[in-house]
């Protein structure tokens, strides 16, 4: 089985130091990168598969040159190799045109799944993968609580979360799904992944490696451009109430009321 | 006339989403701004309730009787119906809900109609011909408004954005067939389960009650159930819960689970942890109960209350039910 995963270097939310720079695009010098979380999730869900029935994993990424430093932890974790997708055109990329060149990397691929996080930290839209089923004409399966190849029967079954339960999805392999948290924690590097994950390949791939059109993609061809920034307002004072559990409750009970919210 | 599109999400029932009544009420107020015509898209193997609902929103929609929509995955074949209604020009506005389904449509419609998407947007007007978009980035610490350089494109809306508001007027119905074969491949249902006590979407729940580490397990998590019954709200979870199994990750809430507006976010035993905080800081008002008050979240609560909740909660819920007499 060959499994990617989509991957994308985030600026660490931990470090809380986003800003945007003077193009209004994401300053990425601004903050250490890390891999988005919840591809952390799609990639353990990759390595339990192979672990249980054989195969491959690689990571792609469509990332700035630097790129390829946050991708070694998720190498680290055992996945087998990585490419990046690296122009300088791409600075700037929006949702359709991030979408249409990871679909042209998947086409010089060939594969059984392709899984992708929920949503990225700091885009946060979690529109790309679907973006990427449908250029690509793959099934597409989202919200994935559990995933369950047949090599078998070349199909694959998928727990959808549902706001009352879940649904069982079935289609067939080459299918793009997205993962959820409920697959299950990813794992931490261990010392012989990190040492095995210096000697993996990490192939860079230009547009020009991929045929694509540059025309038409990056920062040069965005559909989006922001128009102005401002600071959220700010939060009023906080009411510190210490007292016995009676008053606590009371305190609470009045500001509610005070509020209209009960 | 331009038109103002919104696309009509389902509940399980066959009923509109509560997303969508939101999104249709928003797509109103820009297509009043816009001189512009609000309507509706429905996608269903009977969209009739969805499609009378909506209609009570805006003054037309577009109801497409789809039969390919039974057992099978709702958002691409909605997407590519979505696409046939709307046409080609890059100047068109479609807004859908920012949950699983909405964002489902938002992808696969872009790939397809070539519009470009702004996403969880917090507010929407119109300006210089076009929607300016409000989102919320880098955890809250940021407002952007962007717009679309075509003018036209897909905005996803969280829930929350605006209060729902029917229109004085019913709309028209327009019932559709399907107007080609389906291009994108169509995945099965094969079997739906309903879980028992499925908790109802924190996304648009109008109060959480949400636990942290320090309600310390499953049991912990029946004190936090029975104040969100009190409020009349939802239960939520910090990840910490979440992966110590005491509450379905459906519930969770932070920067791998979902982004809440709530009107009142109640934190119980809640550090507050910036990978929290993105989720649920724009919570009309915020209260925290913990033992330590200098937790995190006391630099963003608007009341703190410091002490054991499993003794403050109890007094909590004796004093609501004083007080509902």
């Amino acid at each position: 089985m060959h499994i990617v995963v989509l991957t994308k270097p985030v600026p660490d939310p931990a470090a809380a130091a986003e800003r945007l720079g003077p193009d209004h695009r994401l300053d990425r010098a601004a903050s250490p990168a890390v891999v988005n979380a919840n591809d952390e999730y799609a990639l353990e869900a990759a390595l339990k598969l192979v672990e249980a029935s054989g195969g491959e994993i690689t990571l792609l990424t469509m990332a700035p040159a630097g790129g390829a430093d946050t991708m070694r932890k998720a190498l680290a974790m055992g996945a087998t190799r990585g490419i990046q997708v690296t122009d300088p055109v791409l600075a700037g990329s929006d949702v359709r045109s991030t979408a249409a060149v990871l679909a042209a990397a998947l086409g010089e691929l060939t594969f059984d799944l392709v899984l992708a996080g929920a949503d990225t930290s700091d885009g946060g839209g979690g529109v790309v993968p679907a973006g990427i089923a449908a250029l690509l004409r793959l099934p597409y399966l989202s919200n994935a609580a559990r995933i369950e190849p047949d090599a078998g029967s070349g199909r694959v079954k998928v727990r959808r979360i549902t706001p009352t339960g879940y649904d069982v999805l079935e289609a067939p392999m080459p299918a793009l799904i997205v993962c959820t948290q409920a697959l299950g924690e990813p794992r931490y590097p261990s010392l012989k992944g990190i040492m095995a994950a210096r000697s993996k390949e990490i192939a860079a791939r230009a547009l020009a490696d991929l045929g694509s059109d540059p025309s038409g993609l990056g920062g040069a061809a965005s559909t989006t451009t922001v128009l102005e920034t401002r600071r959220p307002p700010a939060r009023g004072a906080t009411t510190v109430v210490r007292g016995t559990p009676g008053e606590g409750a009371a305190a609470i009970v009045n500001f509610l009321a005070t509020r209209r919210i009960i | 006339m331009a038109t103002i599109w919104v696309v009509g999400e389902l509940n399980g029932d066959g009923s509109l989403a509560r997303v969508s009544t939101e999104a249709a009420t928003l797509a109103r107020t820009l297509a009043t701004a816009a001189g512009a015509e609000a309507a509706g898209i429905v996608v269903a193997a009977d969209p009739s309730s969805a499609a009378t609902e909506l209609a009570t929103y805006v003054s037309r929609v577009v109801s497409i009787t789809d039969p390919e929509a039974a057992g099978h995955v709702w958002a691409s074949i909605a997407a590519e119906r979505v696409a046939e209604v709307i046409g080609s020009d890059p100047g068109t506005t479609v807004l859908v809900g920012a949950g699983p389904d909405g964002r489902d449509v938002a992808g696969a419609l872009s790939a397809l109609t070539g519009l470009g998407v702004l996403v969880n947007a917090i507010g929407v007007t119109w300006a210089d011909g076009g929607p300016a978009v409000e989102m919320s980035v880098f955890g809250g610490k940021l407002i952007t408004t962007s717009g679309f350089t075509s003018k036209g494109g897909i905005i996803t809306i969280r829930p929350n954005t605006v209060t729902a508001e029917v229109a004085g007027t019913i709309g028209r119905i327009e019932p559709a067939a399907p107007s080609g074969s389906l291009s994108l491949p169509k995945v099965a249902i094969t079997e739906q389960v309903v879980e028992a006590g499925a908790a109802a979407p924190i996304e648009e729940a109008r109060i959480i009650v949400s636990g942290g580490r320090g309600v310390g397990g499953a049991a912990g998590f029946e004190l936090v159930a029975s104040v969100a019954a009190a409020l009349n709200g939802a239960v939520g979870a910090t990840r910490a819960a979440v992966d110590a199994g005491w509450i379905p990750y459906a519930q969770q809430i932070g920067q791998t689970g979902k982004i809440v507006k709530p009107e009142l976010y109640l934190a119980l035993g809640i550090s507050g942890a910036i990978q929290h905080k993105v989720g649920m800081q724009t919570a009309g008002t915020i209260v925290a109960v913990n033992r330590d008050p200098d937790a995190p979240i006391a630099e963003f609560a608007d009341l703190v209350v410091v002490g054991d909740l499993f003794e403050v909660v109890p007094a909590l819920l004796l004093a609501l039910e004083a007080r509902a007499g």
